[in-house]
């Protein structure tokens, strides 16, 4: 079976805890600017919406590679960046619809989320359950659950 | 490690950034944030400065724990030499901020002197450069913030501001950080003014490391989930926040109102946490939108808030319609219970206003209160007051009165001289609640006893989050006292001095006091920070901390004397509730209090308390 990263932006506190553990299970320090998940904030509307990459099943970034450097895990299903074969040229971030695979001055690499080898840092943080690893199959399970509760308390209503 | 071991020192007299080791002595000695800045200012300035002149410095300061994954990492504060008070003033804020100035590498940042025209402070990482800020003088936090932003070029900085209450001069202005979080109080943001320093604004990409990560990560995952097992952190904060005392502390009959007339106020349930979860019957909506976290933060206490657009604070005024920084129980007492005012969406709106400009909410409610008794006792006309009814009770004055102040116009102006020098200019000095100049936080000392205490030795003039008492007299955290009896108070009030200046210097939140004491923050910064951290060093680095503010503010000038409660509460008997027929009974535990510290009968530390605390 293979997991997903699930995102409930409506659990979200805004608390960062999932980019500390992304930037020290990556980059070995806590670095919310080197996280490869990111909160993003809207303010006025007083939201929270974690954001990362979702592991495209036909993914842009593998294609627009030209040196083949990003390559599937069979496992977990994760895109993973080979920083062997990655010369930095930053095609994948412009195919990317999303803007969830970045350049990092740093390495001189790309770097994205590789769902830490199936066991990722920031669901675990998570003390909201906002972000969790799930069943890719189901990962529209609790909107279903949701809606049929709203579905049958008319049905209640009616009968 | 922990520590980023680098303090940028900021003169703006001259427009220099210079950056300079931290003292790594001293950090071992005072931890970090509140203790160890307060040694530096206490270092580097004369106690009998002048808190407006240009020799008075102002200290943005980090604790080892802020921005690593502890809980609630998100903690600076702001120390200085008081503007309100003239004492020793830190003031603690949450928010994004002070994580990012951690990430950018540095422990604190020392302003030093007067700039000749209005500047801010622009840092990136190592970089740090002053800017002018002549075209963001006159401006609110609120449009402050996004404009440093731009010219920071980064849209993830953070920035640190003071709006136009700052600026003119009201005493009690606060240093506002991401919108709506704020080091509030003693006027540290009138300091900030006084140097022309408008903001800050960071942006950090460096990281923190920890002495030990597994070990820090097993503490501060252990301390997690003794917060999320805890009925006030796990569950009581994140649903209702701190407004969930507003019923709990009318009904222990604490809750001052109207000026402290009274300890009880008959409009507490529409303006407490209940009430902000109801829907409205104008719109349909409550109040409350949601709640948010600070950085690392796995409580949420914080409100967001959503006002009613037909309310009539707000109607035409679609700046104030979107969401942003709700009622604190604080604040909702301040300006309500204090004021006699119950329209929950009015004291919504000036709570914004506070943000918005950059003012302390408790001082500024507290004063419009004191403002409002002399009104109705005819001391003040609407000659004084620019036309305006001060009545107690009445929104529309509150909130006509919060735009004056937060923009130091008008009657305004002389709100924003705070309770204890309104008072005394109209002759009534006795009216003004206050200690040390500050004005008394939300709980009335007749009904909980060790709040007396409190307030009255607080080293930054009265103050709640000095020796939180009322979680043992009203919650029974750890254990449960008697609030209506004295005896055995001085030394409760000691030990939550002592632990809670010790959680004040290590980075992370004096909320996660409900749930853990000095035993779960101990492992978090021994894993973290060099030398070994037990719990009992962190309460003698607590009690130095104390005893080093204190003598700070009796080399300032204050004395024994200062330590006193107005006689409102020490005359006047509560006329309602559990404490009806009690006052407050300071002068049975202040003497207790003096010995048990190890200080003369003046209240002056002795050599051999220095001595032992290697003062």
């Amino acid at each position: 079976m293979q997991k997903s990263l699930h995102i409930s932006p409506d659990k979200c506190t805004g608390c960062l805890q999932c980019e500390l553990a992304c930037s020290l299970e990556h980059e070995g320090a806590f670095n919310p600017a080197k996280s490869r998940i990111k909160v993003i904030e809207f303010g006025a509307a007083g939201r929270m919406v974690p954001y990362t990459c979702t592991q495209c099943a036909d993914a842009w970034c593998v294609k627009a590679c030209p040196t083949s450097a990003i390559s599937v895990n069979s496992e977990t299903g994760a895109k993973e960046v080979s920083n062997d074969l990655c010369v930095g040229c930053k095609v994948c971030t412009i195919a990317c619809p999303f803007g969830t695979i970045n350049y990092s001055q740093a390495s001189g690499k790309v770097v994205k989320c590789d769902l830490c080898g199936g066991d990722p840092k920031c669901a675990t943080a998570c003390p909201t359950e906002a972000i969790t690893y799930i069943d890719a199959d189901s990962t529209g399970y609790d909107k279903l659950r949701a809606s049929a509760e709203v579905a049958d308390a008319g049905a209640q209503a009616d009968a | 490690m922990a520590w980023a071991e680098k303090i940028l020192r900021v003169n703006l007299t001259d427009g220099t950034c210079e950056s300079e080791p931290l003292n790594m002595e001293w950090a071992a000695k005072y931890l970090g944030q509140r203790g160890l800045a307060s040694k530096y200012l206490a270092e580097e300035i004369d106690p009998k400065v002048d808190p407006l002149s240009p020799d008075n410095k102002l200290i943005f300061a980090t604790g080892p724990l802020t921005g690593t994954s502890a809980s609630t990492s998100g903690r600076y504060s702001v120390i200085t030499k008081g503007a309100l008070t003239g004492a020793i003033a830190c003031s603690n804020s949450g928010g994004y901020f002070g994580a990012e100035l951690k990430m950018a590498g540095w422990d604190m940042i020392i302003f030093e002197g007067k700039a000749a025209s209005p500047v801010y402070l622009a840092i990136h990482d190592d970089h740090a450069e002053l800017r002018s800020a002549e075209h963001l003088w006159g401006k609110s936090v609120w449009e402050t913030e996004p404009a440093v932003k731009v010219e920071m070029g980064d849209p993830q900085s953070r920035v640190s501001s003071i709006g136009k209450a700052g600026e003119s001069g009201v005493l009690y202005a606060c240093v506002v950080n991401d919108l709506h979080r704020a080091a509030g109080r003693s006027g540290v943001g009138t300091v900030m003014g006084s140097k022309n320093l408008k903001a800050i604004g960071v942006r950090g990409t460096l990281g923190i490391k920890v002495k030990d990560p597994a070990a820090f990560l097993t503490a501060t995952a252990d301390a997690k989930a003794v917060l999320a097992e805890n009925a006030v952190t796990g569950q009581g904060l994140p649903a209702f926040g701190t407004q969930v005392l507003m019923n709990v502390i009318n009904e222990t009959g604490a809750l001052p109102t109207r000026n402290m007339r009274d300890v009880q106020f008959e409009g507490a349930s529409k303006i407490g946490a209940e009430a902000m979860v109801e829907p409205r019957e104008s719109d349909g909506k409550p109040n409350l939108l949601t709640n948010q976290a600070c950085f690392g933060c796995t409580i949420a206490c914080g409100r967001i808030s959503q006002l009613d657009q037909g309310h009539f604070t707000v109607q035409n005024k679609p700046e104030y319609w979107g969401a942003s920084g709700g009622l604190e129980y604080e604040a909702a007492w301040a300006l309500g219970a204090a004021t006699g005012v119950d329209d929950l969406e009015c004291l919504t709106y000036v709570n914004y206003l506070c943000n918005e400009h950059g003012m302390d909410p408790i001082s500024f409610g507290s004063t419009v209160g004191a403002a409002m008794d002399m009104f109705e006792e005819g001391v003040l006309t609407t000659e004084q007051t620019g036309g305006i009814e001060l009545k107690f009770g009445s929104a529309e004055a509150l909130s006509a009165i919060a735009e004056l102040t937060g923009i130091g116009e008008g009657f305004g102006a002389e709100i924003g001289i705070g309770s204890r020098r309104l008072c005394k200019k109209y002759g009534r000095p006795e009216l003004s609640m206050t200690v040390k100049s500050q004005e008394f936080p939300a709980y009335d000392p007749r009904g909980i006893q060790g709040m007396g205490l409190t307030y009255a030795t607080s080293n930054r003039g009265a103050c709640h989050l000095r020796s939180y008492t009322v979680a043992s007299e009203v919650l029974g955290i750890p254990i449960k006292t008697d609030p209506l009896e004295t005896e055995g108070k001085a030394g409760l009030v000691t030990a939550f001095q002592d632990a809670t200046a010790a959680v004040d210097s290590s980075g992370l939140c004096v909320f996660t006091t409900f749930a853990w004491t000095l035993d779960n923050f101990a492992p978090q910064i021994d894993a973290a920070c060099e030398g070994e951290w037990t719990p009992e060093r962190l309460a003698e680095t607590g009690e130095r901390i104390w005893n080093l503010e204190r003598n700070f503010n009796l080399a300032a000038g204050f004395t024994a004397k200062d330590d006193s409660l107005p006689k409102r509460l020490t005359e006047e008997a509560a006329k309602t509730g559990p404490a009806e027929g009690k006052a407050s009974g300071l002068a049975q535990m202040l003497p207790e209090y003096y010995a048990g510290r190890g200080w003369t009968e003046e209240g002056v530390p002795t050599n051999q308390t220095l001595d032992r605390l290697d003062l």
